[in-house]
Parts: C-alpha cells; sequence; structure tokens
C-alpha cells in the first residue's frame, strides 16, 4: 500500500513535466495584477482587472527576440486597504513579476510604491490619479491624467454647466484620493469664483443625510462627492429619499454601473469626468467596444464581475490600455528583465483606445482632455455631454 | 422659528430614525449581558447576516416569503453561535466566553467576506416603508417614521414579556443570580437560548429598517453600529432594556445635532468619548442602579 502510494505521488510530481512536452515558447513573463477585489473599490478593481484580463485574452504572448514568450497574470487582492496593500505588493516581487499594473485608487497605489521600488520593479498605474502616486516614486508611471487636471475640469465644467455660484464638496476622511480631489476642485472653483463649503465623513459612515440636508440648508448649486462607489451608492439613493434636487458631480470613480444602478429611476443628475467613452468612434474604440462586450458576455463569471451587465467602465478600457503598454515595454525592453524595462520605460509610448499614451519627466501620461457624461436614469445608461479641457469656455 | 425648525427637522427626524435601530441592537447587548454577564461581540455581525440573508433571499422569492424568512435565518444562527460557542464555556471563567464571542465575530465577517467577494451589495426595496414621504417640509423615507413606533412598540412587548410571562419570571432569576436559579430549577440553558432567539429577532428587525435606509450591505458594515448600539447600552446603564432604548435614541440625536453644527467629523468621535466619560463618571450608566428592570 506504502509503495503504491509512494508511486502514486511520484506519477503526480512527474506527470505534469511529460504533459507538458516539448515546450511551444521560449518561457514565461509574469505580469502582476496589484488591484483590489474586495472593499471599498472592489468593484471598480474587478472591472479594471477585466479590461486587463480582456487584452490577455487578444495577446497572451509577447514576440522577443529569442522567441515568443508566454505571458502569466498574476492577480493580488490589496482589499482597497492601505494596511493589507503592502503584503499583496510584495506577493507580487515575490511572485517574480516583471512589471506590475494597478492599482484601482491612488491610497493603495501610494502604500506600495516603496516595495515596488526597492525591488526595481516597473508599476504603471492604470487610473490611479492622485499626483502623489508617482512624485518621487521614479519607477511608477501611470497611463491616467491627474486630479489637479481632473479637478479643474471638473470646477469649469460646475460652472460653464450649471452657472452655479456656490459648490458643496463631500470626501471620506483620510482618503488621498478623494480629499486631494476635493482638495484641487476647491481651489479651482476659488479662482473661478465661486463659493465652496467642504465637508468630510469618517470611513464606515451610511447615514448622509446630515450632509445632504447641510448642502440644501446652505443654499449649495452643485454637490462635488468624488467618494469611492459603495458610498456614492448610499450618497445617491438618501438624496433622491431626501428630494434633493441639487446635481452631484464627481470624478472618474463614479464612471461604474454601481452609480447608474443606485440613480436609476431616481431625479438625482449625476455628472462625472472619466478616460473613455463606449460611444467614442475612433476604429480602436469601436472595436474594443464590441470585442470586450462579446468577451464579458460568454462567462457568467465575468458579467458579474462587471456588476452583472456588459456597460463598459473607463477604467476597464484603461485596463486594457495599460496591459498593451506593458507587452510594449517588455518588446522595447526585448527581456522580462526588471531592470531592463525600467530603462526603457520613459520612452514607451502606445496608442490606446483611450488616446496617444506617453510619458512625461514624473512617469504621468500626457493628457490633456477628459469625458464629461451624464447619467441617464430611465435608460439606465450613461450619455456623453462633452469633451472638456481645463479652459472654461 | 419656523424656519429654523425646517432647516433643521431633518437633522432630527434621520437622529431619531438612527437612534431606532440602534435601539433595537442595544437590546440583543443588554439583555446577553444582563443574564450572561457577557458582551455578546458576534451581535453586529449577526445583525450584518441578516441584511446578506435578506438580499440573496429576495433575488429570488417574494418578500412575503423572504422577510419572515430572514427573521427565521437570523434567530436560527443567533441560536446556533449560543449553541456552539458559548454553551460549552457555560463553566469556563469569563474572559474565555468573551474571546470566543470575538472570535464567533471574526468568523462570521470572514465567512461574509468569503461568499460575497466582498462587494457591497444593493438591498432591495420593500413597497410602502421604502416611500417617500413629507413631513412639514422635509423628505423622508417612510421607514424613518416607522422606525421609532415599531421599536418602542417592541420593546414594551419585550417589557411586558420580562414581566408578566414564566420564562421571564425566569430570565429575571436567572440574571439576579445564576447559581441559586439554577439550584431552583430552573433550566439555565433553556433560558439562555430564549435570550439569544429574542436577541437576534430584535437585530434581525433592526436591520431591515436600518438598510431599508441605508442601501448598501458589505460585511463590515454591521460594525459600527453595533458598536454604537453597544456604547448605547452602557450609556443607558448595561442590563437594563428601557437605559439601551434611551441612551440608543440619546446617541442617535446628539450625533446629528453634532452633524448640524457643522462639526461632522467629530460625530463618531463623541459616541466614543462619550462612553469612556460615562464609565469613568457613572459607571453603572443612567440606569444601571435600578435592578428590577434587570433581565
Amino acid at each position: 500500500m506504502k509503495k503504491f502510494l509512494a508511486a502514486l505521488m511520484i506519477l503526480t510530481l512527474v506527470l505534469p513535466l511529460v504533459s507538458l512536452g516539448e515546450p511551444a515558447t521560449a518561457g514565461t513573463i509574469v505580469i502582476g495584477i496589484y488591484e483590489p477585489a474586495s472593499g471599498d473599490n472592489g468593484a471598480g478593481g474587478k472591472q479594471e482587472t477585466l479590461g486587463i484580463r480582456y487584452a490577455h485574452s487578444l495577446q497572451p504572448t509577447v514576440e522577443l527576440s529569442d522567441g515568443v514568450y508566454e505571458i502569466k497574470l498574476v492577480e493580488v487582492d490589496n482589499q482597497s486597504s492601505t494596511d493589507k496593500a503592502p503584503s499583496a505588493a510584495q506577493q507580487l516581487v515575490s511572485e517574480g513579476a516583471s512589471i506590475v499594473l494597478g492599482s484601482y485608487g491612488s491610497s493603495v497605489s501610494i502604500a506600495a510604491a516603496d516595495i515596488f521600488d526597492a525591488a526595481g520593479l516597473v508599476a504603471i498605474g492604470v487610473s490611479c490619479t492622485n499626483p502623489q502616486v508617482t512624485l518621487g516614486n521614479p519607477l511608477y508611471y501611470r497611463i491616467c491624467f491627474l486630479d489637479p487636471f481632473q479637478g479643474t475640469v471638473l470646477a469649469s465644467y460646475a460652472k460653464d454647466a450649471f452657472g452655479v455660484k456656490k459648490a458643496y464638496t463631500l470626501a471620506q476622511l483620510g482618503n488621498d484620493y478623494d480629499v486631494g480631489l476635493v482638495n484641487y476642485f476647491t481651489k479651482a472653483a476659488e479662482a473661478a469664483g465661486l463659493e465652496v463649503l467642504g465637508e468630510t465623513f469618517p470611513e464606515g459612515t451610511s447615514d448622509f443625510t446630515a450632509y445632504l440636508t447641510k448642502a440644501q440648508n446652505e443654499g449649495a448649486e452643485v454637490i462635488f462627492s468624488p467618494t469611492s462607489t459603495t458610498y456614492a451608492a448610499q450618497i445617491i439613493t438618501q438624496a433622491a429619499a431626501n428630494g434633493l434636487s441639487i446635481p452631484i458631480l464627481a470624478g472618474d470613480t463614479w464612471d461604474s454601473s454601481v452609480i447608474l444602478n443606485a440613480a436609476k429611476g431616481t431625479d438625482i443628475k449625476v455628472n462625472v469626468t472619466t478616460f473613455f467613452d463606449e460611444g467614442d468612434t475612433s476604429e480602436k474604440a469601436v472595436a474594443f467596444v464590441k470585442g470586450f462586450k462579446e468577451w464579458v458576455n460568454s462567462s457568467p463569471e465575468y458579467l458579474a464581475a462587471n456588476g452583472g451587465n456588459d456597460i463598459i467602465a473607463a477604467v476597464t478600457a484603461l485596463g486594457f490600455d495599460a496591459y498593451m503598454t506593458a507587452l510594449e515595454a517588455l518588446k522595447a525592453a526585448d527581456s522580462g528583465d526588471r531592470e531592463d524595462i525600467a530603462e526603457v520605460m520613459p520612452s514607451v509610448t502606445y496608442e490606446g483606445v483611450t488616446g496617444a499614451i506617453a510619458f512625461d519627466e514624473n512617469g504621468d501620461a500626457l493628457r490633456d482632455q477628459a469625458f464629461i457624461k451624464a447619467s441617464d436614469n430611465a435608460a439606465e445608461n450613461w450619455t456623453f455631454v462633452k469633451v472638456q479641457g481645463i479652459e472654461s469656455n | 422659528m419656523g424656519e429654523f425648525f425646517r432647516l433643521n427637522l431633518p437633522y432630527l427626524l434621520g437622529g431619531i430614525s438612527v437612534g431606532g435601530q440602534y435601539a433595537l441592537i442595544a437590546i440583543g447587548y443588554t439583555m446577553v449581558y444582563g443574564i450572561l454577564r457577557l458582551i455578546n461581540f458576534a451581535h453586529g455581525d449577526i445583525f450584518t447576516v441578516a441584511g446578506f440573508v435578506m438580499v440573496y433571499l429576495s433575488a429570488t422569492m417574494p418578500l412575503t416569503v423572504s422577510l419572515p424568512l430572514t427573521v427565521l435565518i437570523t434567530v436560527v444562527l443567533g441560536y446556533l453561535v449560543e449553541r456552539a460557542a458559548y454553551r460549552p464555556l457555560r463553566d469556563a471563567p469569563r474572559m474565555s466566553i468573551m474571546i470566543s464571542a470575538i472570535g464567533v465575530s471574526y468568523l462570521l465577517q470572514n465567512l461574509m467576506w468569503y461568499v460575497t467577494g466582498g462587494l457591497a451589495k444593493q438591498y432591495p426595496t420593500i413597497p410602502f416603508i421604502s416611500g417617500s414621504v413629507t413631513i412639514f417640509s422635509a423628505t423622508t423615507k417612510m421607514v424613518t417614521v416607522i422606525t421609532p413606533f415599531l421599536t418602542l412598540a417592541l420593546v414594551v412587548l419585550l417589557v411586558r414579556l420580562i414581566g408578566g410571562t414564566k420564562i421571564g419570571m425566569a430570565m429575571r432569576a436567572v440574571s439576579k443570580d445564576f447559581e441559586t436559579a439554577r439550584l431552583m430549577g430552573i433550566k439555565i440553558d433553556r433560558v439562555i437560548s430564549v435570550t439569544f432567539v429574542i436577541g437576534s429577532f430584535l437585530a434581525a428587525v433592526g436591520s431591515i429598517l436600518y438598510f431599508t435606509n441605508y442601501t448598501a450591505v458589505t460585511p463590515t458594515v454591521g460594525a459600527m453600529p453595533g458598536l454604537k448600539a453597544f456604547v448605547a447600552a452602557v450609556f443607558g446603564g448595561i442590563g437594563s432594556i428601557p437605559g439601551a432604548v434611551i441612551g440608543a435614541f440619546i446617541i442617535g440625536i446628539a450625533e446629528n445635532i453634532i452633524k448640524a453644527v457643522g462639526l461632522t467629523t467629530f460625530s463618531d468621535a463623541f459616541t466614543f468619548a462619550l462612553l469612556i466619560i460615562v464609565l469613568v463618571f457613572r459607571p453603572t450608566g443612567l440606569f444601571g442602579e435600578a435592578v428590577n428592570d434587570k433581565v
């Protein structure tokens, strides 16, 4: 019996080697996915990961001068939490990732930057918009626009579209993304002659009626609350229940089906700035939209991760571009070696579905315009409003 | 005056509603404490589980089935927790049961992470109580208005149950003197089970009211209301049911007043500062000395 067991164990060890046969590829390169799959930002992180996975399904290999390499995706869950993030980042380092993509949520990216830096590992931020992510972290790059830009765009839009005089801002206490974006919005809005009243709420808040009442009592004409989607859903449903008629503005985080779901059937007007619009007519974007919808509908698991429908979040398109940019970096470096990639990274460019990607000296993408979308609460969809730059017009 | 009233009514309504929900959870804490001298840390998580059970059940069943079934499953869960984690430790040092309670709390939380994948779930809309209602000039959900009345009705029922029935008498006896009650032939295990059943029932009702108002259910969402309900129970005098209810309303309203005056950041800090102040200056709470109300 013992001998039989021993033979069985040896077989299980050896069989995988045999079944591989002759290797079809020159080797494997690991791309790490550093995204939240749970916690406050779990929904967005999953959508971003979907974009990366879809890109991987289209291009699962990369051709370097010494042969075709297979790309292996390793996903870790940073749980949207800055205290869990470092160990998730460390796991990617020890799994031998050549390059890392992520994260959704600036706080967790900032928390992991030192770990990637110490390992000499290049990270490409997908939708983390806080300046602190790349500032002082030479190996952290990003392909999206930044909060100083986004905040200014939103302030210009608030002034242009609604002609408001007073804005109310609501941010989660201690969240780098919320507080940072509100800060830039406030600066730009005040410079444009708006009055801004700001408040913050502690983590875990579910009762927002007091905040919304405040906004109404103070005579605010627009609410700016770039919170994570979990709080966003609460804010929208409670604003609707309290009969609030003030439009709500938010940043890229709110470009999510969670928001549409919460706003469905209410009178709440939601406007967001974002990276990508489904109705984009460029050839690349059209192909991406069609391909992704087919792919996401092919599996209930993907569909569930996308929030139960096939509406494309902007972060999904960015995730797609991030993976393709990483492939460009691998090709330019002509190896999966971390040091080689770090060397070529500054000069990598890519023409993506969200526009052209090139990096400045900080490692930030050069972008000068954002899409503005409004919620259509009857059709549960986004409608494209305009492309807005910094200039108020 | 009319203007002042119009502006501040929403704060007051919100405070009363939140207070009512804290009260329903606080009763569970205070009853278990009264009988077992145990702070049942898992109580807040039972409240959250009730939320998730409702989310999943309502996806496949009509409300007339899913609502009672949610309450039933929550009650069974409360009973099972007591049976599995507390009863075997009945004669162990009190600290062991306390640690077991913390263990159950984390176990439930992590099970919910595992089952739900950690994403927020949208609570189903319950007709009538999810509807909007306008009181004077303030618009709010129907549930905000119903909560305090339902809470008070349940408390009156509970007080009568404890004061006027045989099982209520047994509860009072057990809370007065555990050992003697046992010697006198009271089936302690049964009394304690009933206590947990009542506590979980109220947590389930509280959960329905709470999530109808605040519709996102996440695995950790019960932690904050649970902690605040605990503070309310201590504030009112732990072991006293009317104390817990009054404490909960005071905390709910005070929190909203603090937000109204613009100190939003400090609203949570206030609640926990209150806990420290009560423990330092009046450890028995508002009603702690009135032993005749003890369960």
